[in-house]
């Protein structure tokens, strides 16, 4: 019972959230519903015992990625509000809800058709047990970190290396040119 | 009857498929690169909603793992797009997604 209220409720966060993000005129106000959404993400994550991925998903996309929007929002004074009636093609948006709600079709019907397909499998385990045997309250991040410090451990350095080249590639993209460094190009 | 409803894997499939279809009608429609970018976001989440749901269902903790590593790039897409968004509204405030067109050569 308590399940089902939490996935309701959480249910309603997302999708509300999600239909927000497309609808809003204003883009900061669609950065507000993309933090709803990405919240409600959050609460169905820890519903499904996956805690560490519930905090590195608040942290991480609400406090990182979402404040990220909104500087450059702020930054560059594109805080105006879009008018939406403006179509340039006629058929965009019925075509654009068509394929949309198709894909979302297909993507139901092979849900449900595989449903009684998905056997359970000898896995690697979400939690790992206490020595005891009962469960330790902080099971799954050692589960995920066992995983990820053995079996993808060079995936995880090659993670650090393209966070760098991110970086790197940001700073050499967003500094304004110095003058005379421009000779040949029209600016 | 409604007590013994339980939220299967089914469900928070469904949910998922509902929230990448918001996302690509989004990407699809909208015409500011930002929203754009954000629609883009919608359709990780979704994906990454549907890889937790069935490492739950399977026992396999190599779903949660790779949700982990999703999160990091999409976090350094999300840093080099914003800076290649920045470098051209610097120039030309107020491009849309059309008038990117004219950065083929």
């Amino acid at each position: 019972m308590m399940e089902l209220f939490v996935f309701v409720v959480a249910a309603a966060m997302v999708l509300g959230g999600a239909i927000g993000v497309i609808v809003s005129k204003h883009p900061v106000h669609a950065a507000l519903s993309l933090i709803l959404t990405l919240f409600g993400v959050a609460v169905l994550f820890v519903a499904q015992q996956a805690n560490f991925l519930a905090a590195v998903q608040v942290i991480v996309y609400a406090g990182a990625i979402v404040v990220l929007f909104l500087f450059v929002i702020m930054l560059l004074g594109v805080d105006r509000a879009e008018n939406l009636r403006l179509e340039p093609f006629k058929v965009q948006r019925p075509i654009a809800a068509a394929v949309g709600v198709g894909v979302f079709g297909l993507v139901v019907a092979a849900v449900v058709v595989s449903r009684d397909a998905r056997t359970a499998v000898a896995g690697t385990g979400l939690e790992v047990a206490a020595p005891g045997g009962g469960q330790l309250h902080d099971g799954n991040i050692k589960a995920l970190a066992r995983d990820l410090f053995s079996s993808h451990v060079l995936a995880f350095e090659l993670t650090s290396v393209l966070l760098v080249i991110a970086v790197v590639g940001t700073v050499m993209l967003a500094r304004k040119p110095r003058k005379g460094e421009l000779q040949g190009s029209e600016s | 009857m409604i007590a013994s409803l339980h939220p299967t894997t089914t469900w928070y499939l469904i949910l998922a498929a509902a929230l990448f279809s918001i996302g690509m009608v989004g990407v699809m429609v909208r015409r500011n690169p930002l929203v754009l970018f954000m629609c883009v976001e919608l359709m990780l989440n979704a994906v990454n909603l549907t890889f937790v749901a069935m490492a739950r269902k399977l026992g396999d903790i190599g779903g949660q793992t790779t949700v982990f590593f999703v999160m990091v790039v999409a976090a350094a897409e999300v840093v080099v797009g914003l800076g290649i968004i920045v470098a051209i509204l610097r120039r030309r405030p107020n491009a849309t997604t059309d008038d990117l067109a004219e950065l083929k050569g």
